[in-house]
């Protein structure tokens, strides 16, 4: 019982970590082709390579946890969301070349760059989309998944992937401004400038669509304990967008980033509450999809010792690569 | 449609999963190539090692980061094509597969970055522990996956609950450590150091045959490889006559299909070298067998009764015709790999190892028979495991997804197409790299990029790159 909860917690923590993570260098590629070739684009890519693997691996937590934890739930979901997710995969297969290609081959560096722009796009979508499906409700018969192969295709969808599209490319634009100087750094706190607006209103869009989507959620939003979320989420929101955006106007560094993570935050936790305790919404709860307890217990040992020490090197990583990227690397 | 959809599901993971192995085969034994390099250069301060290192690293670099985006299509494709075996198999390989994530994805992508761009940050002695960390995560993720596959060939430790889901009942322990995990990980680890070896061997015989002998870093890493070759290949014939014995103990018909048997030999079954299986007529047609050699070798006993695929009801029989010849592609390969090392060893002895051409020929020709051997040795096994996805337990064709057919297909086409344009890339940038011999922008500054404390790699790279 108490197992299934911190196992649903703790996806809930690699989802996140990876949104948190990939989410800025995934946003970085969507801003490519707004960055001037040559120094712009190298010290923005600069600012990821140590990095994007590592952020890269906590997709691969929350697709594998997902089978260990749950794999009723991976078993339906993932083909219910065939072609988003395969196109993911072949979207991050671009752009997790284009690091090291591009400086390979500077005759086609702008093919890589292509790719790593249209790779991490297409990622990010796929990504969008696969919220959107979820929330909106995937169809269900026995233990397998029941719905069509085109169910995830919905103007809802679609709003959610448009939506993720901007909170990704804010979330790089304000890694940059934090990580980088001189002309990146102004392009990027323009662009962040802009974004941030932007994101505010494809949150409200689809905080309004969503209750209407799925009648479960607009009893648990407009209905007591809910009112308890529900009212202060918005005033949350616009307090953290109202951080992000002075601390751009000041020039701070780090402010708008963490601040735009805030904002992340505050709608992961929306999302969570919308459907807890279910794993697909409306359908499955974690208890039925739950692994059974050996597996639970075997799985917990190793993450209780290996997750804060994946933090701890981790943070070590960011630390070692810590400072301003110029134009010419690391000062 | 349906049997479409299923050939068409098998196809897609055969295609990513075989692409993928290619990867990780090269850039487990890379990465501890480079770990020795590193430490013998801390040991003894000689610039070549370091040169060596450098050179080698900014292959791994693109081999590394190709194993990492076709692994990632690895993880979702149990779920997305393979749905049924996930959810039936989730609790038992779902953990071991999680633990590959926490001990070794985490462990090699975290370093990853300060090996590759961090031995300005961080000093030499932390830089030698994060090129560690690196090669120990490829080797531990080896240890989980192939846990986990092995599993698959012989299951135990199991019981099945409510649901018809796979679950532990014996302890964790006699699952990780199934009967043919041993000895699987033991060749297939020793066949990526092997493969790593022949690529280092084969870089090292080109630029010996470019007229660069006299280059120490050609001849350290030559000399390396072939010690390597020398010392690895017999180990491995070892290694892979003990997990073939261990499959017989398993999976019978696999070896039956591997030897081309389909009649019961009671005093003796021959050994074909030479043939074709006819699985419709259920017999091989034999070109070249030597009499009794097989028993000898399956039992160790010239008149031993060996079993035939006819023993074994059609359904349950693998494809004879593939394995049979995916088997002898590999122990072939195995051989001259064997002859090889032996080749180097008498050149040593006759003081001829840096100019003697025709070993250069045959290890140059012999660089990538590595990657065919262990592709050939993956088919041997896995379509050897066939008509199971769990051994006796789940059938291939009940574990697939439902999905339609021209959805697989599609995806199919798509995974053929990027793959091959991607890779194709990636293995060129590669072969360039190692067409271009260590040279003096590796040494000029060892520990300073061009870049003023610069981490990037590229500007470094890019003018090391140009002059090949």
């Amino acid at each position: 019982m108490y197992l299934t909860i911190i196992w649903a917690f703790l996806i809930a923590f690699a989802v996140a970590a990876y949104v948190v993570m990939d989410g800025f260098d995934l946003g970085i590629g969507i801003l490519f082709p707004f960055f001037r070739v040559g120094k712009e684009r190298d010290a923005a890519m600069n600012t990821i390579a140590p990095v994007w693997d590592g952020n890269e691996t906590w997709l691969v937590l929350g697709g594998g946890g997902l089978l260990a934890a749950f794999p009723l739930a991976y078993a339906i979901i993932l083909p219910a969301l065939y072609a988003p997710l395969t196109a993911m995969l072949l979207g991050l297969v671009f752009r997790g070349v284009a690091f090291e290609f591009r400086w390979r081959d500077e005759r086609h560096r702008q093919l890589w760059d292509a790719g790593f722009c249209a790779g991490s796009l297409v990622a990010t979508v796929a990504q969008g989309i696969t919220l959107g499906a979820l929330i909106q409700g995937i169809d269900v018969n026995g233990r397998a998944y029941g719905g069509g192969w085109w169910d995830w295709l919905t103007l809802f969808s679609l709003l959610t992937a448009a939506s993720l599209v901007i909170g990704y490319a804010l979330l790089g634009a304000a890694w940059l401004v934090w990580k980088t100087e001189g002309e990146v750094h102004r392009d990027a706190r323009r662009l962040a400038t802009r974004l941030l607006p932007a994101l505010l209103a494809a949150i409200g869009l689809v905080s309004l669509a969503t209750p209407f989507v799925e009648p479960q959620y607009y009893q648990r939003w407009f209905e007591w304990p809910g009112l308890l979320v529900t009212v202060p989420m918005p005033v949350l929101v616009l307090a953290a967008a109202a951080l992000a955006r002075h601390g751009l106007r000041r020039g701070h560094d780090a402010g708008p980033f963490l601040w735009s993570l805030a904002l992340f935050g505050l709608t992961l936790a929306g999302l969570a509450i919308s459907i807890w305790p279910d794993v697909i919404p409306g359908r499955v709860t974690i208890w039925q999809a739950a692994a059974p307890r050996e597996s639970q217990i075997f799985m917990l040992v190793g993450a209780a010792v290996l997750i804060p020490v994946i933090l701890a090197y981790t943070a070590w990583s960011y630390w070692v690569f810590r400072g301003k990227v110029g134009e010419h690397g690391y000062h | 449609m349906e049997e479409t959809a299923l050939l068409l599901a098998r196809a897609q993971f055969a295609f990513t999963v075989s692409f993928h192995f290619i990867f990780p085969a090269f850039s487990i034994g890379l990465a501890s190539y480079l770990a020795v390099l590193e430490g013998l250069w801390l040991a003894t301060g000689k610039p070549v090692f370091i040169h060596l290192f450098r050179y080698w690293l900014k292959i791994f670099a693109i081999a590394f980061a190709m194993g990492v985006v076709s692994g990632i299509v690895m993880s979702y494709q149990f779920g997305t094509n393979w749905s049924v075996f996930s959810d039936r198999a989730g609790p038992i390989i779902g953990p071991l597969m999680a633990y590959e994530v926490l001990t070794a994805f985490f462990l090699e992508a975290g370093f990853l970055g300060v090996m590759l761009f961090g031995m300005e940050k961080v000093g030499k002695k932390l830089h030698f522990a994060a090129t560690l960390m690196v090669a120990l995560g490829t080797f531990i993720s080896a240890f989980w996956i192939l846990s986990v596959n092995s599993w698959m060939h012989t299951p135990t430790g199991w019981a099945l609950n409510d649901q018809g889901q796979f679950v532990p009942a014996a302890g964790w322990w006699t699952i990780i450590f199934n009967p043919s995990f041993p000895y699987r990980l033991m060749h297939t680890v020793t066949a990526a150091y092997l493969t790593t070896a022949l690529v280092v061997g084969g870089v090292g015989a080109w630029h010996l045959l470019s007229g660069r002998k006299t280059v120490p870093e050609v001849r350290v890493m030559f000399s390396m490889a072939m010690w390597m070759a020398a010392l690895v290949a017999p180990l491995q014939i070892v290694l892979g006559d003990r997990h073939g014995l261990n499959t017989l103990e398993h999976q019978p018909a696999k070896v039956m299909a591997m030897e081309g048997h389909y009649d019961d030999y009671p005093d003796g079954a021959p050994l074909i070298l030479l043939g074709q299986p006819l699985p419709s007529q259920e017999r091989t047609a034999v070109l070249l067998q030597i009499p009794k050699l097989s028993s000898l070798i399956l039992e160790h006993d010239l008149n031993a009764p060996v079993r035939g695929l006819k023993s074994i009801p059609p359904e349950d029989r693998p494809p004879a015709a593939i394995i049979f010849w995916s088997f002898r592609i590999m122990v072939g390969l195995g051989f001259l790999m064997f002859g090889l090392g032996l080749w180097s060893l008498l050149a040593r002895l006759r003081g001829r190892l840096y100019d003697w051409s025709w070993l250069h020929r045959l290890a140059l020709v012999m660089g990538p028979a590595g990657f065919v051997a262990v592709i050939a040795g993956w088919v041997t096994t896995e379509v050897g495991r066939q008509p199971w996805v769990i051994y006796g337990l789940l059938r291939t064709r009940d574990a697939v997804s439902p999905i339609a057919a021209p959805a697989v297909g599609g995806s199919l086409i798509a995974f053929v197409i990027v793959y091959f344009s991607v890779f194709a890339a990636g293995t060129y940038y590669i072969v360039r790299l190692m067409a271009r011999p260590p040279q003096a922008g590796e040494s000029a500054e060892p520990d300073a990029p061009i870049r003023t404390a610069g981490i990037t790699p590229a500007p470094g790279l890019r003018r090391d790159g140009e002059g090949g």
